[in-house]
Parts: structure tokens; C-alpha cells; sequence
């Protein structure tokens, strides 16, 4: 404890070190919070949803955030269900009417992909009427279209052709917010609240009529969204626990039994380590990457198989060597010594006094070693080897890369996991390098 | 990545019996030399084991050659039109013959053996899927093929960087603390990150918005006459992104070892020693520095030799670079597993072979090793 405390004390003086830690404490934080917020399987119905799930959301557009950032403001997209009491819903019982009235403000300098209405209405025979009229707020009147509603009704602003014959010049979309004295090569947009009406007759006493407007702007969301629609916040926010969860198993699991092998062949010695160092050898002889990819390819591109797998590989790398002649020193000293003449068994002496000596070793390695690990498994994704159903930062980097994103100037879409994955490899590997000077003052130098 | 393990294995030069220098060095070769051939043995068995999925890919290749068949039942009006019996006999006596053909026949593991030792006597064989550009399907000739674009960009920056991260090394090493020593621990964290991901950022900025440098590949398109001026030119512009992909990936990160490697060996009394008596830094650092240190860096510089023949699959994927990285991942997706194989085997011969000579090499520049002596750190 109280060793913890003083390297804790001691990290204090590295600001890198408190940097390192601060960003690795936001992420373990966002990590604990995505499975609450997003439970698992909600998070993968939600990224491998198509158009039943996403349907709201424009396809390929940035975050709503970078409109902080321009001067023209960029449409947002939003929703409103008369469903959910977000339009005026009058009910005209008397005369069969039923009047949903659809409010919004709209202060910006671009204009939305598409507008739509989702309707949704419950019938017995007759077929309800709608009228949908469009009011400007400079109090132009458009009527758009009137149509007999299904049970399920989807109506395109940028299909409609009476909307289409009417806006000549521009398309149907455009049409509507565009102030008709303006100038037609550059044309002025009305701000102000608009409103659109939907007049809803109906045949029937039963009958109800709720309609869902859609606006698909030119940003959404605080991450944007990709090819699929898809939100891509839910990948960023459950890539965290996953890049992070991955990093540390990797990096613990193959530090810790590394060092364990290593001590156990040097303590033997003998033919125990004869072995140890020829499975050394035979697997620097096999190619790591190429293997992961295969495993990927052949067998299972499940997270935790590759996981397994990266640690069986890593295991007997490297840092065996280092170990070894370490623990060739520690083996000899009078300690040892002291401990094997009272009869203390062979376990113990590895695990209770071998292995905490290489300990100050361990820990910077251990931590230095995350980034690597966090990064092998978005490589691996983008390779298109990622997990098949898990959300995860490389596999965003993958979609971005396999549609393009750079070559059609979706900058954001490659940024966001990109940076995301930087800061991570960063803070562990600031942390850690820290740590190295603290536990081995002889880096400090003279 | 070159290795930067500090080799400071006690070599003791303790003599427990006399010897003579031959013998000792006679059995010392023969020993290394077969314990290596031995782990490129198990190395390369285990690989096929694992590119044949322990025979799956085989029930692969069985599953297609009957469909082939079946599907050629069907489209050949010849054989649609006989009786069912002759027709079915038909598709399997095609079908045995096609297992013949390629070995199906014989058990997995039987053929494992066999393709062991053609691997393992470089004859590589022909390839499932692949084909060269020039439409062989000789294994060799695909991989050769792969090799000049992964030599040219792998070895253009891998012995750039290496003399470059030495020199400023050495540089940093006499200015310990100074302002560009301070730079370089600050930033040795950013290298944490692989050279394919600061390659998108690098094609991001480049390519995409400043539109100045190609986005991936070795040559324009259409290429340029091969040995021309031009040719040259446009392969030098293509490989400026990828370089500085790989220079972004290690370069402050091997200064900041080589600096503490450095430094490390700057502090010995024997050094303080030289201070003392007034040497120049230049002398210093080139008689009881380098000295010292020389068979670091030479593993270091043999472990790139080895490195640049293997290419890097994702780097050379995000740069749409046709190397054997590239051409690996490929052969993986196609389940050709000749190819990956033989390149497997290329790489374990080189391995086994630098790691044979090294052993030599330390005993020519280190007069404190000997061959065959106590206690050689590398597995």
C-alpha cells in the first residue's frame, strides 16, 4: 500500500504521467457507462439495424457539432411524432376531422436532403384523407399533396411531382424554403417558423391518424452517421470498452505469463528451459500478423478467439529474453539462497520471491504494451477482420476506408475513431513511459 | 521493428576446461546450426497445419471441385442428357480424378509431410487461386513478383530511418537534457501508434485535401515505361506518403531507445575515464561507446534486413501498395495456402540464416564473446 502511494506521489511530478492518467480515467469512466446506457444487445440490434432502425438519420453526414465551427449553419436533422405529442394533434370529432399541426423553426443557411412523413393510421374499411399544406413563414400557403392513407403511408417531399412542377428551377425540397422574389441563380432562404398542416377526414369514428415527421438534414447526431444511417456514436461509445478491455487482457495476459514462463524455466532450469527457448525460437519463426488473419479468415473472428490467439502468440516473445537474464541474476542472490535452505517449495520461491523482483520490469511494460494491443485490434478490423457483431473504432475506420470516406471528403467518419484510437495509444503509452523512469531510475540518467 | 533489447547477457569468459578453439567452435556450429534448421522445421509445420486449418481448408477444396463438376453435369448438354446412373457416375469419376489431381485423396496429415518437405526444399509448387501478372500460377514466380515493390519501399525507409534514428542518437546522447533531447522524450509516445494509421492521416492531408500527393499505389496510372526517368519520378512521389507513414510510426520513439541505449553506455567508469583524459567527444564516442555497442546495433540492423522482406499487410492495404504484405492477406482471403506458405518459408530461411551468422558476427566485433561460449541470450 504504501509503495502505491509513493509511486502514485511520485507519478505526480511527471505531467505527462498525470495527462496519462487523467485521459485513461475519462475512458474507463465513458467504458462503465456505455453498457449502462447502451445495454450489449441493444447496442448490436442497433448496429447491425438497416433502415427500420436508422430510417431517421440522413446517410454520410458529419456531427451537429461542427456547425460551432462555420458560418453557414448547417440543417440538423430532427424528428416530430404527433405520437409523442410533438405536433398539435385537434380532434374534430363532429366532423370527422382530425387536424395534426407540425411547428419548427428553421435558422439555417443550407438546405435539408429530404423530408418526410411516416403515417401511421388504424381503419376499418375507409381509407382516412389527407391534405398536407406547407406555411412559410413570410404566410405563403403551399398545398402539397392530399392522398388516401394505407395502415402505413410514406410520403417523399423530394418525390412529390406536384411539388416538382411547381419549383421548375430547383428541386421539390429546395423549393419550399426558398423565397420565390429572390434572385433564381442565388437564391435567398426564408427563415422563421414554418408549419405544416395535415387535414386528416376521416369515414369512420374509429378511426386515428398519427403521422411522424422526418427532416433529413446535413448533420446529425454528436458523432454523424454513416452509409447505413447508423448513428455512428454507438460504435464510439461502445468502442471504448472494447479497445480498452482488449488492450488490458492482451497486455496483462502476456506480460504476466510471460514473466511466469520465464521464471519457471530459469528456476528449473535444464531441459524445462532448453524447451522454453526453442518455443521461442519456433515462434519468431511464425509470421504473428498473417496467422491473426487467418484465424480471422478460417475460423472465427470472434473478439475473444483473437484475443486468445494474440496471447498465445505473444507469450513467447521477446520479452522471454529480457526476463530470462534478469531472473539468470535473481536466481543467484543470497535470498534465494536464504529461502531454498529453510525449504521453501518451488512454487513459492518463483511466485513469492522471483517474480515480485522483475516487478518495477513488469508494470511500465505491461502499460507501455496496451497501445499496441488496442491498435493490433483495429488493424485487424481494418483488414475487415473485426468482430462480426460487436461496435468497435476500427471497424468505423473499415466502413470509412471501404466506402471511400476519404476520396468523398467524409473527413469526420475516419477522424473520430482515428483520433479516438490516438489519444488512447498516447495516454498509455505517456503513463508508461513514466512509469519506466520511476521504476528504473537508471533511464533518469546520471 | 527492430529489436532494442538491451543484450547485457553475462557472457562469462570463466574456462571450465581446455578445449581447443576448433572443436568448440566446430560443435558449437553444427549444434546452432541444427537446432535452427529444427525450428524453422517446426515453424513451417506449424504454419501449414494452421493455413490448412488442420485439413479444412482441403474439405474446402473438396466441396468446390464437386460443385465444378455438378455444375459441369448440368451446363454439358452431352452428359445432361444421359441416364441419371451414368450421369452421377460421370460426376464422381470427375470428381475422384480431380482429388487425385491435387492429393485429396491421401489423409491431411500424410500431405502435410510431403508439403513439408517441399517447403522446406523451396519448392514451392503451384498456387490454388492466384495467378502472377504475367498469368503464371508458379508460386514462385507470383511471390517473386511481390518482391521488388516490398524491397524498394521497405528498404528505402528502413535504412534511412536506421542511419538517421543513429546519428541523431549519438547526437542527443552527448546534449543529455538540451531542448531537442527534451522534444524527443516528449514525443516518443506519439509512436505508439502504427505507420497504417498515421498513413490515413498522411493520405487524409495530402491527397485528400491538399491533393498534392497520390493516394496509394506504386506508379501512375497507366504506369510510366518501366527504367524510365518518368517511371522513377512517379514511384519516388508515391512513396514520399508511405515513408513518412513509417517515419511517423518509430522514428522519435527509436531515437528516444538509442539515446537511453546510448547513455547507458556513456556512464561507464571506463568512459569517464576517456573524459578525463581529455579526449574529444568524437574520439569518446567512437572508441568506448560505439565500440561496446556495435553488436546491438548490428542485430538491429540485421532484424531490418530480415524485417523489410516481410511487408506489412495493413500498411501496404491502406497504401494500395502491391508488396507481399498485400499479397499474404490476399492469398489468406483466397485460402491459397501455397503461397502463404511460401512465403512463410522464405522468411523462416532468412530468419534462422541471420540468426546463425549474428552469433559470428558478435565474436568478430566483440573480443569479450566467443563462439560456442557460455550463455547465448538469443533463442
Amino acid at each position: 500500500m504504501n509503495n502505491l502511494k509513493r509511486t502514485l506521489r511520485e507519478l505526480a511530478r511527471y505531467p505527462s504521467a498525470i495527462f496519462g492518467l487523467s485521459i485513461i480515467g475519462i475512458l474507463v469512466i465513458v467504458g462503465i457507462l456505455a453498457p449502462i446506457l447502451i445495454p450489449y444487445e441493444r447496442a448490436i440490434e442497433l448496429w447491425r439495424g438497416g433502415e427500420e432502425i436508422w430510417y431517421a438519420n440522413p446517410r454520410n453526414v458529419p456531427p451537429a457539432w461542427i456547425n460551432w465551427f462555420r458560418t453557414k449553419k448547417l440543417v440538423e436533422t430532427f424528428t416530430l411524432d404527433s405520437a409523442k405529442g410533438e405536433a398539435e394533434k385537434l380532434v374534430d370529432s363532429v366532423n370527422n376531422q382530425i387536424v395534426l399541426t407540425y411547428t419548427f423553426e428553421y435558422n439555417y443557411d443550407t438546405f435539408p436532403q429530404e423530408i418526410i412523413f411516416y403515417f401511421r393510421a388504424q381503419y376499418k374499411q375507409q381509407k382516412p384523407f389527407v391534405s398536407i399544406v406547407w406555411y412559410t413563414p413570410d404566410g405563403r400557403q403551399i398545398p402539397i399533396d392530399n392522398l388516401a392513407l394505407s395502415t402505413t403511408t410514406t410520403v417523399r417531399f423530394s418525390q412529390n411531382e406536384r411539388l416538382a412542377r411547381r419549383f421548375i428551377d430547383t428541386s421539390p425540397v429546395k423549393g419550399l424554403f426558398i423565397d420565390p422574389t429572390s434572385d433564381v441563380k442565388n437564391p435567398t432562404i426564408v427563415k422563421g417558423t414554418y408549419k405544416i398542416v395535415l387535414t386528416v377526414t376521416s369515414f369512420e369514428p374509429e378511426t386515428n391518424v398519427d403521422a411522424e415527421l422526418v427532416v433529413h438534414g446535413q448533420v446529425a447526431g454528436w458523432a454523424g452517421t454513416d452509409h447505413r444511417r447508423r448513428d455512428l456514436g454507438v460504435a464510439i461509445l461502445w468502442g471504448t470498452p472494447v479497445a480498452l478491455l482488449f488492450g488490458l487482457m492482451a497486455a496483462l495476459g502476456t506480460s504476466v505469463l510471460t514473466m511466469i514462463i520465464s521464471a519457471v524455466g530459469t528456476w528449473y532450469g535444464g531441459w524445462v528451459d532448453e524447451l522454453i527457448q526453442r518455443i521461442t525460437g519456433v515462434n519468431l519463426v511464425l509470421p504473428f500478423l498473417p496467422i491473426l488473419i487467418m484465424v480471422g479468415t478460417f475460423y472465427s473472428r470472434s473478439i475473444w478467439i483473437i484475443l486468445s490467439v494474440t496471447i498465445a502468440l505473444s507469450i513467447f516473445g521477446s520479452g522471454i529474453v529480457t526476463y530470462r537474464s534478469v531472473f539468470l541474476q535473481v536466481k543467484e542472490s543470497p535470498y534465494i539462497e536464504a529461502a531454498r535452505s529453510y525449504g521453501a517449495s518451488n512454487a513459492r520461491i518463483i511466485l513469492m520471491y522471483m517474480v515480485p523482483r522483475v516487478i518495477p520490469l513488469l508494470i511500465p511494460g505491461l502499460v507501455t504494451s496496451v497501445p499496441g494491443y488496442v491498435f493490433l485490434e483495429a488493424s485487424l478490423a481494418v483488414l475487415g477482420l473485426g468482430d462480426p457483431v460487436l461496435p468497435t473504432w476500427g471497424k468505423i475506420i473499415n466502413d470509412a476506408q471501404t466506402n471511400g470516406a476519404l476520396y468523398e471528403g467524409l473527413y469526420y467518419w475516419v477522424l473520430e475513431p482515428a483520433v479516438l484510437l490516438m489519444i488512447t495509444g498516447l495516454a498509455f503509452a505517456m503513463l508508461g513511459f513514466s512509469l519506466d523512469r520511476i521504476f528504473n531510475p537508471r533511464l533518469r540518467g546520471q | 521493428m527492430p529489436e532494442k533489447t538491451v543484450n547485457n547477457s553475462s557472457r562469462s569468459v570463466i574456462r571450465k576446461k581446455p578445449e581447443s578453439t576448433f572443436t568448440r567452435v566446430a560443435r558449437y556450429t553444427l549444434v546452432r546450426g541444427i537446432t535452427l534448421f529444427l525450428t524453422v522445421v517446426v515453424g513451417v509445420f506449424l504454419t501449414i497445419i494452421i493455413a490448412n486449418m488442420g485439413g479444412y481448408v482441403d474439405e474446402i477444396r473438396k466441396g468446390e471441385i464437386q460443385e465444378t463438376y455438378q455444375q459441369a453435369a448440368i451446363l454439358n448438354p452431352a452428359i445432361r442428357n444421359l441416364p441419371p446412373e451414368e450421369r452421377n457416375k460421370w460426376v464422381e469419376d470427375q470428381i475422384r480424378l480431380a482429388y487425385k489431381r491435387y492429393g485429396l485423396d491421401q489423409p491431411f496429415l500424410v500431405r502435410a509431410v510431403i508439403y513439408l518437405r517441399n517447403a522446406l526444399t523451396l519448392d514451392l509448387g503451384r498456387s490454388l487461386n492466384m495467378t502472377s501478372d504475367t498469368g503464371s500460377r508458379q508460386v514462385r514466380l507470383i511471390i517473386l513478383e511481390r518482391i521488388p515493390p516490398t524491397l524498394i519501399l521497405f528498404g528505402t525507409s528502413g535504412f534511412l530511418l536506421f542511419f538517421v534514428e543513429l546519428f541523431f542518437a549519438l547526437y542527443l546522447s552527448r546534449r543529455y537534457g538540451s531542448f531537442w533531447d527534451k522534444v524527443v522524450v516528449t514525443l516518443a509516445p506519439m509512436n505508439a501508434a502504427p505507420g497504417w494509421f498515421y498513413g490515413i492521416f498522411l493520405i487524409l492531408i495530402f491527397a485528400a485535401i491538399l491533393k498534392i500527393l497520390p493516394f496509394g499505389g506504386m506508379v501512375d496510372a497507366p504506369p510510366p515505361p518501366r527504367w524510365s526517368f518518368a517511371y522513377f519520378v512517379s514511384l519516388l512521389k508515391h512513396m514520399i506518403l508511405p515513408i513518412m507513414a513509417i517515419a511517423a510510426s518509430q522514428l522519435v520513439l527509436s531515437v528516444y531507445s538509442w539515446r537511453t541505449f546510448f547513455l547507458i553506455y556513456s556512464s561507464e567508469d571506463y568512459v569517464e575515464m576517456a573524459k578525463a583524459k581529455g579526449l574529444t567527444s568524437r574520439a569518446i564516442e567512437q572508441r568506448y561507446v560505439l565500440r561496446p555497442t556495435l553488436p546491438t546495433i548490428i542485430t538491429s540492423f540485421a532484424f531490418l534486413l530480415i524485417g523489410i522482406w516481410t511487408g506489412a499487410p495493413i500498411f501496404e492495404t491502406v497504401f494500395n501498395w502491391p508488396g507481399l504484405g498485400r499479397q499474404i492477406y490476399q492469398a489468406i482471403g483466397l485460402f491459397d495456402v501455397p503461397v502463404i506458405v511460401g512465403e512463410t518459408v522464405i522468411f523462416s530461411y532468412l530468419l534462422a540464416i541471420t540468426l546463425f551468422l549474428l552469433d559470428f558476427v558478435y565474436a568478430l566485433v566483440d573480443p569479450r564473446v566467443r563462439v560456442g561460449g557460455q550463455g547465448g541470450a538469443q533463442g
